[in-house]
């Protein structure tokens, strides 16, 4: 369970951590919480699964992945939790998800592929379909064309300061 | 931004140690002084390389919610249906993709209730269908852009 103090705390580091010797020390300051607890806290919290990790987050497309496909897929339902354990362990995989079908559209399976250039993004695709038996499945694959909008460090409450980082670039 | 800047994002990318001084840890691994891991990442996030350097949560834990949602928005309304969507601060990432269905959103709440309101407000301004489709399992990937 999370209490109060773990809140405030969870708060006071959502837009990012002091980028000092001694981060959680500076945390504790304006906490008003010892060190120690900070990172007793933090170190639970991360236990916890609270917080999925700690370290950088990048702009990827600063750092030259242009080429971005979301792959979907049309996959037996008895065979989307194996296909997605499958798929989910090859390194080029950056998020791996089932979602459910829609009238008129049938994938229910969804991977991402991060590139530099869509030549490797589409030989990385056909290396996974034939790794892991999908050849005969529908897929389409939807290349990014423009980011609108990534939404950086400022979040106006806690709850949304989440996973959306690299969400569906 | 040179090789060392490409060492330290791909190294932090993997996890950030919560210890009274993290950043002399990282920087043993790094081989380099904490004082010169501290000047790049000030400049990697002055730069926006970085776009944030700490946390990252999870957002149903915390009780949020979050869905994927897109549009089939006409070529001809393309920039006004895009203009609508980025105005609300619940949509957190934008994307127009080759496709119909062309714009892909992220929607991310407080609470699931809001999540729904969003989308029908959406639907309301721009006299679309909004597909909406939340994850009903994530599989998990090591997520790591090699820089």
């Amino acid at each position: 369970m999370i209490d109060r103090r773990d809140l405030e705390l969870l708060e006071r580091i959502q837009t990012g951590l002091p980028v000092c010797p001694r981060p959680y020390a500076e945390i504790g300051r304006c906490c008003d919480m010892p060190e120690s607890e900070v990172i007793e806290r933090l170190a639970r919290l991360k236990q916890q699964g609270l917080i999925k990790r700690m370290g950088v987050i990048v702009k990827h497309r600063k750092l030259g992945y242009r080429a971005n496909a979301m792959v979907v897929w049309n996959v037996p339902d008895d065979l989307v939790k194996q296909l997605g354990g499958h798929m989910s362990r090859f390194p080029f995989v950056t998020l791996c998800y089932r979602r459910p079908r829609r009238p008129g559209w049938p994938y229910n399976l969804y991977c991402m592929i991060h590139g530099k250039d869509r030549a490797t993004v589409q030989q990385q695709l056909e290396q996974l379909a034939a790794a892991c038996g999908l050849a005969s499945f529908g897929r389409e694959v939807l290349f990014s064309r423009r980011c609108f909008k990534q939404r950086g460090a400022v979040y106006k409450n806690l709850a949304t300061a989440a996973e959306t980082e690299v969400a569906h670039g | 931004m040179d090789n060392l800047d490409k060492r330290i994002i791909n190294a932090l990318q993997g996890g950030f140690p919560v210890c009274d001084a993290p950043f002399r840890q990282v920087s043993l691994t790094l081989n380099i002084t904490e004082a010169e891991l501290l000047i790049r990442l000030r400049n990697l996030r002055a730069n926006g390389i970085l776009t944030r350097f700490g946390p990252l949560y999870n957002a149903e834990q915390m009780g949020g919610a979050l869905t994927l949602a897109a549009v089939k928005a006409p070529e001809d309304r393309f920039d006004e249906i895009a203009d609508i969507i980025n105005a609300f601060p619940e949509v957190a990432h934008n994307y127009a993709r080759q496709h119909t269905l062309n714009m892909w959103f992220v929607i991310a709440t407080e609470t699931p209730g809001q999540v729904r309101q969003t989308i029908e407000a959406i639907e309301e301004q721009t006299g679309l269908t909004v597909y909406n489709m939340p994850k009903i399992k994530e599989y998990f990937v090591n997520l790591k852009l090699e820089a």
